[in-house]
């Protein structure tokens, strides 16, 4: 495993963290397979047709992760990282290959299944945190519920994104309009919204493109905590030291995955509870 | 549950736009308004002509003369081939009949003083009060003598005597009909308004005698009136006068009869035609605007479904379905058009109201026009939501995330 000098300087101030978890994770070919894997794509191909010109976003992704798993997945734009990540959210299907997600093939589903298992099993954290303007955080984090099969009484619903608000440090923010937080506080209450449903994945979209770096730390720190807590996490991002707060790093180049390697100089965001 | 926290999604949006909102609701409001005073107007009318008819009575007949055929053309030559005899003999030998009432027919101006009145005169017989259950409500009507002997007297309708009297009786006074001077005996009770909005009260009634011979110079009435002895027997007297005067005529089986009698109830059929005729043409024009009101609707829609992709893109990224947005939508667009149906109602049984109230115009608001109105302008809401909302329903999540 070749282990590149990206994000090696940007490190150098945390402390280097000697991760027992680490051992959890070994190199991808030695990794058991134990536990169901949450993450399993075969051959993953996803052609777009522009007019009479064929573009291969995918062409052969085959990765599996597991549970309690904190991958990030890099690459240059065009990379197909965006592509994959649209894949394994159930936004879109592949041309051809398969992808299990938490043991259940969803490649060939529908879109009211795919929206099914959105709701389910995955959380959505995005770049620009698209919560809902002039609804309060309260509101943003139960939206998911509403729309679960299962349904969920209206106060039911209060006190689990109560919950969920508390566990990314928001308290006391649940009457507050997106407008009226910080970048850092709308994407904590985007996380508060992808965690209400205790998914399976949770899914981040370049979560710190839009914060400053100390905002992204207390970002990427929220999402070290739940992985400690045994989330899986799948990051997507283009920026080296940022991929460093994950265990596993996943690069992609013209839709193929090029290196997969743990991240050996984990960071670790401060470890303090984020400031509001 | 589902569906009730999506109809409250529905609401919040449509309580986040006011303004737009209010506008959007106005074109159904004034749609719907329109819909039902004008229903209101339509049936108002058509009913108030049924009431006129039955109030003029719907046992009287009235026949015409001059029906010729000539060439196998039937034409109305104008020439009266009716007499008073034919009058007197339907009247002796016609047991259905129960009034007659020979009918000369004139027009001029009256004349009190430096007063002046342009009217209908209408020259009757003495039984003409009763045909028509109209009363003098000053004065008295004029009888047999006046009638055989060509009295130059007459009695106003109340439209005239306010004209040229004001406030005081004209009983007594002399007016000038077509420079004859006539002494005034009565005056009519107010009738008002007839079927076709003339009025009824602008009239002077003098003995047929007088104004056909004084006035019109003839010897021929020009038509006569008559009424049966009770509703039932309109039929069974318009019978009898028939084959009276065909006898009287000498006309052969076969031949065409050379007068026409029509009852009140065919007049009232006519008119009754006419006015809801009347009704549904006002109802169709205001069925436009409510139209126009539905396509406001899906205008305003199709800029809340386009302004709201990313909004509709996040929700289906975390897990609505196509319908869950298609329901959000439909309700925005029901909620819209049901609020504007449920104010336009009001609104419409308001100026329904003023109308009747203002122009005394009458005015019919049957319940099942309300409903209709109602169930009308929510259908407008489905209909004119339906495309946006399947629109929004159909959005790519992926693209819908991207949309700037």
């Amino acid at each position: 495993m070749v282990r590149p000098a990206a994000g090696a300087a940007g490190v150098a101030s945390n402390p280097k963290r000697s991760d027992p978890a680490a051992d959890l994770h070994p190199p991808p070919g030695e990794r058991s397979v134990a536990a169901e894997p949450v993450i399993r794509t075969e051959d993953l191909v996803r052609v777009y047709t522009m007019g009479e010109v064929e573009v291969r976003a995918l062409d052969g992704v085959s990765l599996v992760v597991g549970p309690g798993e904190f991958v990030a997945v890099m690459g240059a734009s065009g990379s197909g990282k965006s592509t994959f990540m649209n894949i394994i959210g159930c936004l879109d299907r592949p041309t051809s290959g398969s992808y299990s997600l938490d043991g259940v093939d969803v490649s060939g589903l529908d879109r009211d299944a795919r929206a099914e298992i959105r709701n389910g099993k995955i959380g959505f954290v995005f770049q620009s945190f698209n919560l809902l303007a002039r609804t309060t955080a309260l509101e943003n984090v139960e939206l998911p519920l509403i729309y679960a099969s299962n349904g969920h009484v209206a106060a039911d619903r209060a006190a689990r994104a109560m919950r969920c608000l508390a566990d990314v440090g928001l308290s006391g923010r649940e009457h507050h309009l997106p407008s009226q937080l910080s970048g850092g506080q709308q994407q904590r209450v985007a996380i508060a919204r992808a965690l209400i449903n205790d998914p399976k994945l949770m899914l981040a979209d370049e979560p710190t493109g839009n914060l400053d770096t100390k905002t992204s730390e207390e970002v990427m720190a929220v999402f070290q905590k739940l992985n400690d807590q045994g989330k899986t996490v799948v990051l997507i991002t283009h920026e080296p030291d940022i991929a460093e707060y994950a265990r596993r790093i996943v690069v992609f180049r013209d839709g193929r995955v090029v290196e997969d390697r743990p991240s050996e100089q984990r960071r670790a965001a401060s470890a303090e509870r984020p400031t509001a | 549950m589902k569906f009730l926290t999506i109809l409250k999604v529905g609401l919040k949006a449509i309580a986040r736009n006011k303004m737009r909102s209010a506008l959007t609701a106005l074109g159904i409001i004034i749609g719907v308004a329109c819909v039902i005073a004008m229903i209101g107007v339509g049936k108002g009318s058509q009913a108030a002509i049924q009431s006129q008819i039955s109030a003029l009575g719907t046992n009287f007949l009235m026949v015409f003369p001059g029906v010729s055929t000539q060439s196998g053309a039937r034409i109305f030559t104008g020439e009266s081939t009716l007499t008073e005899d034919d009058v007197a003999a339907v009247k002796a030998e016609c047991p259905s009949v129960a009034y007659v009432s020979p009918m000369s027919r004139s027009a001029g101006q009256v004349v009190y003083g430096n007063l002046n009145w342009g009217t209908s005169v209408q020259g009757v017989g003495v039984e003409w009060p009763f045909i028509r259950s109209w009363n003098t409500s000053d004065g008295v009507f004029f009888g047999d003598s006046e009638v055989r002997s060509a009295s130059k007297v007459c009695v106003l309708g109340s439209t005239v005597a306010t004209s040229l009297f004001g406030d005081q009786s004209p009983v007594g006074a002399t007016v000038r009909i077509k420079n004859f001077p006539f002494r005034v005996i009565g005056v009519l009770e107010t009738k008002g308004g007839s079927t076709v909005g003339q009025d009824q009260d602008d009239t002077v009634v003098a003995p047929y005698t007088t104004v056909m011979r004084l006035l019109k110079g003839k010897n021929k009435i020009d038509m006569f009136m008559a009424s049966a002895v009770s509703q039932a027997a309109v039929s069974q007297a318009q019978t009898e006068i028939e084959s009276l005067l065909r006898q009287r005529h000498r006309l052969m089986p076969g031949q065409d009869s050379d007068f026409m009698i029509r009852s009140q109830q065919e007049i009232a059929q006519t008119a009754d035609q006419t006015s809801h005729t009347l009704s549904l043409l006002l109802a169709s024009a205001a069925s436009i605007s409510l139209l126009v009101g539905g396509i406001g609707i899906m205008n305003i829609m199709l800029v809340s479904v386009t302004e709201r992709t990313r909004e509709i893109g996040i929700r289906m990224a975390i897990g609505a379905k196509g319908r869950d947005i298609l329901t959000q939508f439909l309700v925005e667009a029901l909620t819209l058009s049901v609020a504007g149906g449920l104010i336009g109602i009001v609104l419409g049984v308001g100026a329904s109201r003023f109308l009747a109230w203002k122009a005394h115009w009458s005015i019919a608001l049957p319940p099942e026009s309300i409903l209709l109105a109602f169930g009308f302008s929510a259908a407008i809401g489905v209909f004119f939501g339906f495309y946006p909302a399947q629109k929004a329903s159909r959005l790519d999540p992926i693209e819908a995330l991207r949309y700037e």
